[in-house]
């Protein structure tokens, strides 16, 4: 422990374990210091990243499609429920003993974890979109492609970034666990207390934390700036210093 | 993590004298042989439930009526209860260890933490959606501010505060799982139990049982929904 983090106590710990390596609680093993850490959170980023855009890539045209034919309300608000129920660590759990364990079933767990958020988000997102607007462009000649394309992907924009808001948190949050999958992410330390003991553990939670709230603060930002000047201007009452999550959103986590 | 290889697990497995659960199956039989097993487990599991979202409800409904009169408070409310919200479960578990230790107490709070933006949220949209009309006609008919909200406000934002409740109640469920890394016990606790690591009818078992509890409260809810706005039913 370093003298000058001494009165933060186990805290001032995990960070002096954040920034130096030291030997393990059972001896034998370095651990610790950024280097170890920059390589957990770069796993534990790659696994992430990946998993959203598979995720997104899968959802987001299929409940474009839906939320324009008007179809699926069924298929939204049960993936939200369902999404809801099932605890993380019971799907990963189940995957691992069925499947196996490493990357690729890490990854499929979270896209499953990543989905019902949105599609929920995408299909109310275009399903709000005013109907007038919609008559209005295909009084105007416009194929039902250019429909969802120019007028209610645009407009429902602000809902898809909530909705891939919710799934990166929930992704980056859940990839903590994935350790018990043998994939080496920041949850490590987390998660084999035997080697890190709790100043580890504490210390990757401090970096999960803060990794989770930038991911939070950024997606809320971006949803901001896709926002159509149209939909800004009509509700000005409802702008904010910070975008947080509405209901809708919630509803769907 | 060292995870041991499926076949050096299969040793030493309470029950294992059977031949299905020695060879890491879906055993039916063994289900019902060790069934008594999550009893501890799933009425750890409720109580990791019901206590924070209590907990949580109460702390909401304090600070929705706070920001009710106080409007300008919404922001900062929603700001910080959004922070918690966001933090994940498993880094909060580690978070609070220096102060409350490993225990029921970290990870309730925890929880309860987590509760607290869905909820207030919901009271919030629900007193607010209530029609300006209705609370002038509360107001003219001679009720102080205190009965407008308690008797006009408040039971009309009921389905929205109890949508709210349903949301954190079966979000609280899935999270409570991961109680087990705050020491917090739970079905989690059992998903990732010593020897039975994995063994894939343990996890079918306690990960139903989650499930199975989430569409439980849910319904329950839903019931206590339905008791309290008989109007909704009348119109229906």
């Amino acid at each position: 422990m370093t003298g000058t983090l001494a009165f933060l106590g186990d805290f001032g710990d995990a960070i002096d374990f954040i920034l130096h390596e030291r030997d393990s609680v059972s001896g034998g093993v370095r651990i610790g210091g950024i280097g170890e850490l920059a390589g957990l959170a770069q796993t534990h980023m790659i696994v992430s990243v990946a998993a959203l855009a598979i995720a997104a890539a899968l959802a987001i045209p299929l409940a474009l499609w839906l939320g324009h034919l008007g179809r699926g309300d069924f298929l939204a608000t049960a993936t939200s429920n369902v999404g809801r129920a099932v605890p993380s660590l019971a799907l990963l759990a189940f995957f691992i003993s069925f499947i196996g364990l490493g990357y690729t079933n890490v990854i499929a767990v979270l896209v499953l974890l990543a989905i019902p958020p949105l599609i929920t988000n995408t299909y109310v997102g275009v399903r709000q979109v005013d109907r007038d607007t919609v008559d209005a462009a295909r009084g105007q000649g416009m194929t039902g492609i250019e429909i969802v394309r120019k007028v209610e992907l645009p407009l429902a924009l602000p809902a898809i970034f909530g909705g891939l808001r919710t799934s990166a948190v929930n992704v980056v949050a859940t990839a903590t666990i994935a350790p018990i999958a043998n994939v080496q992410t920041l949850g490590e330390p987390i998660i084999t207390p035997q080697t890190y003991g709790l100043v580890g553990g504490l210390g990757a939670a401090i970096i999960v934390a803060l990794i989770t709230l930038l991911v939070d603060f950024a997606f809320a930002r971006t949803q901001r700036a896709v926002t159509p000047a149209g939909l800004k201007l009509a509700h000005p009452a409802r702008r904010r210093l910070f975008t947080l999550p509405t209901r809708r959103r919630l509803e769907s986590r | 993590m060292n995870v041991l290889p499926l076949a050096q697990l299969q040793i030493n497995k309470p029950g294992g004298s059977d031949a299905c659960a020695a060879s890491n199956g879906f055993c039916p039989g063994w289900i019902v042989e060790n069934l008594d097993r999550y009893w501890t487990p799933l009425l750890e599991h409720i109580y990791l439930t019901l206590v924070p979202v209590a907990i949580g409800f109460a702390i909401s409904m304090g600070l929705a009526i706070l920001a009710h009169r106080r409007r300008w408070l919404t922001g900062p409310i929603t700001g910080v209860t959004g922070v918690f919200f966001a933090i994940p479960s498993v880094s909060a578990f580690f978070l609070l260890q220096p102060i409350t230790g490993l225990g029921y107490t970290t990870a309730i709070v925890a929880l309860v933490s987590y509760t607290l933006l869905i909820i207030f949220r919901n009271i919030t949209d629900g007193l607010r959606n209530v029609p300006a009309e209705t609370r002038d006609a509360a107001l003219g008919q001679g009720l102080t501010e205190r009965q407008v909200l308690f008797k006009v406000e408040l039971p009309m934002a009921v389905p929205e505060i109890l949508a709210g409740l349903r949301i954190a109640t079966s979000t609280t469920v899935g999270l409570a799982a991961l109680a087990v890394f705050a020491g917090g016990g739970g079905l989690g606790a059992e998903i990732l139990r010593g020897n039975d690591k994995f063994f894939k009818s343990n996890v079918i078992v306690a990960g139903g049982l989650a499930v199975l509890l989430a569409a439980v409260l849910d319904l329950l809810i839903l019931a206590l929904q339905r008791w309290m706005t008989p109007w909704r039913r009348a119109r229906a």
